[in-house]
């Protein structure tokens, strides 16, 4: 459905998107990964024939983006990040206005419009003007009008940057729920988001894909737990000695040491499907160790993403920088 | 066609939505009114030269809340788009750039004629009162709206210009201002410039919206000022079009 082929765009000096390739198939749900400024919002507006890109091309269910922008266009249901919307117009009104724009027959245009607010939980507020909604309710009209028209592809930009955590869940199973209907391609620079809706996820970093797969695959090649990891901090006597002991835990993947201090030697610990925090205090308890933090927390973007472009990690401890594994990795 | 209505509806629906349209209304009217009063007070203090038409479309409170009007209809056309970012949900709808060009012109001129519809008011009240015709004859009305109309295009098409040049409302209001007021002041050129040839100065009186009106709300229709503005109108409808598609290419 999108198919993007040596993709470059830049702004004055800065290159935005370098000779970027990628394709989106009939029904896939995929997610655009990146840090601020890696180029996802710009690859988004150009396949939606906002921007034109400096070379290559891109298509939109066979229509390239460029020479044949109305149909390409018609095809697809975007939401901008930010979503700007006028502040005047009532909701319902500024659905029919964008459905009728957007070339919705007059006869089914009232159905379509209910479909849409009733999809986004909008019919209560229909009536009230878009300018006193909320970030939450803005964002659901700006997902009604991308999907108002019923076409075949979503393009979202950031569809909950900005929202509570409570319309980051609603927001997330309405995606969900449109996956079935709809080709999406979302972007994010929150991992769990894009793990949670997506069935594919594109890495951007500075402008081109370091990483695509299925989240799966990319925590495979990270080396790192899309988890996250277990912090244990504790007192004890011999740390080669506890590190051997909690390697052997049922549920730990893999374990280092990160340091002591005072006395305190810090474990980092990779967990595999079972929770070993239970087991970990167990331990403790046996060993008579004076515990002193035992926590866990998700891997972040940046981890992955510095694993990725150092080329793949290693085991558990990939989350630094290690030039001599890039070099390794980027050999064919 | 269908795209374009429905753009037009939307640009007419927001200038009405929002309270700018009706203040703007308000002290038009409240200015027009003033300066219809003071051309029937020059009337009753004896016979003059003019008719109440022409001397009610051609006073400075006529042509200064006139020349106002452009900045403050055009201002927002494009800025509030590109200011708001709601440009860029527009543009991504399969929409032309001439249809959204078209749409915002015309549904300012449609503001504009809404605008200065109830000052015909004035002289169906004068007529009720006096029983006399406030012109020589109907075609000096007709003459002196439909000037005003050509005037409205062309300065119109002037705003929206000046607006797609730039994200900020004031900078479009003041551009557009300057540049309105540059080709109503023609006709003063030949002060500045005493010595310039006949044919400079029989251009410039052409030009003028103020010999152009003193010709109109006589009912006379000089072809020349109505070619003038229609071209004027669509080249500068022209350049609007290729400075809104320029905004692909900046930033």
């Amino acid at each position: 459905m999108i198919s993007v082929q040596g993709l470059s765009k830049r702004y004055g000096q800065t290159q935005a998107i370098r000779d970027l390739s990628f394709s989106v198939n009939k029904g896939e749900v995929v997610g655009f990964l990146g840090a601020n400024g890696a180029g996802k919002s710009t690859t988004m507006k150009i396949l939606c024939g906002y921007l034109p890109a400096d070379e290559g091309e891109a298509t939109i269910a066979g229509f390239d983006v460029f020479t044949q922008s109305l149909k390409a266009r018609s095809r697809i249901g975007y939401l901008p990040e930010n979503v700007p919307l006028y502040p005047e117009m009532r909701v319902g009104e500024y659905l029919a206005y964008r459905a009728a724009l957007k070339g919705v027959r007059a006869n089914t245009l009232a159905e379509k419009v209910e479909d849409a607010l009733e999809l986004c939980g909008l019919t209560h507020v229909r009536r009230q003007l878009i300018g006193t909604l909320s970030k939450g309710y803005r964002q659901r009209v700006g997902l009604a009008d991308a999907l108002v028209n019923e076409p075949d592809i979503l393009i979202l930009d950031e569809p909950t940057i900005g929202l509570d955590p409570a319309q980051i869940r609603e927001m997330r199973n309405l995606i969900k729920g449109l996956a079935s209907r709809h080709t999406i391609l979302l972007s994010s620079h929150i991992l769990s988001e894009v793990e949670m809706t997506c069935s594919r996820v594109l890495i951007l970093n500075k402008g081109h894909i370091v990483a695509t797969g299925t989240p799966a695959e990319l925590r495979e090649r990270a080396g790192l737990p899309l988890t996250g990891s277990i912090r244990l901090e504790a007192m004890l006597p011999d740390a080669q000695a506890a590190l051997t002991g909690i390697r052997r835990i049922a549920g730990v993947s893999s374990a280092s040491a990160l340091g002591s201090a005072d006395g305190w030697t810090t474990f980092e610990i990779v967990p595999s499907e079972k929770d070993p925090r239970s087991a970990l205090f167990e331990e403790a308890v046996k060993q008579g160790w004076k515990l002193r933090e035992l926590s866990s927390r998700e891997s972040t973007l940046e981890e992955i993403f510095t694993s990725v472009v150092s080329g793949g990690g290693s085991e558990g401890e990939g989350v630094t920088e290690r030039p001599s594994k890039a070099k390794e990795g980027d050999k064919p | 066609m269908r795209i374009f209505w429905i753009l037009w509806k939307r640009e007419v629906a927001s200038a009405f939505q929002t309270p700018m349209a009706w203040v703007i209304l308000f002290f038009l009217m409240l200015i027009t009114g003033f300066n219809f009063y003071a051309g029937v007070t020059v009337l009753n203090h004896g016979p003059t030269e003019v008719t109440v038409v022409e001397s009610f479309f051609n006073t400075i409170f006529f042509w200064i809340p006139f020349l106002l009007l452009f900045p403050l209809l055009t201002m927002r056309t494009y800025s509030e788009e590109y200011r708001s970012g709601t440009v860029e949900p527009l543009m991504t709808a399969p929409v032309r750039d001439t249809q959204v060009v078209l749409a915002k012109f015309f549904g300012t001129l449609f503001l504009y004629v809404v605008l200065w519809l109830p000052t015909a008011i004035y002289f169906v009240i004068f007529w009720l009162q006096t029983r006399l015709t406030a012109a020589g004859a109907t075609g000096a009305y007709l003459g002196a709206y439909f000037l005003l109309l050509l005037m409205g295009m062309f300065y119109l098409s002037l705003g929206c210009l000046c607006s797609s040049l730039t994200r900020h409302q004031v900078t479009a209001a003041v551009m557009s201002f300057a540049i309105v007021s540059l080709f109503f002041l023609t006709g003063l050129l030949t002060f500045l410039a005493g010595n310039v040839g006949s044919f400079m100065r029989g251009l410039t009186v052409t030009l003028s919206p103020i010999e152009q009106m003193t010709q109109f709300s006589r009912g006379i229709i000089d072809t020349r000022a109505v070619v003038w503005y229609l071209v004027m109108t669509a080249l500068s409808l022209f350049l609007t079009l290729h400075s809104f598609q320029a905004r692909r290419w900046r930033k």
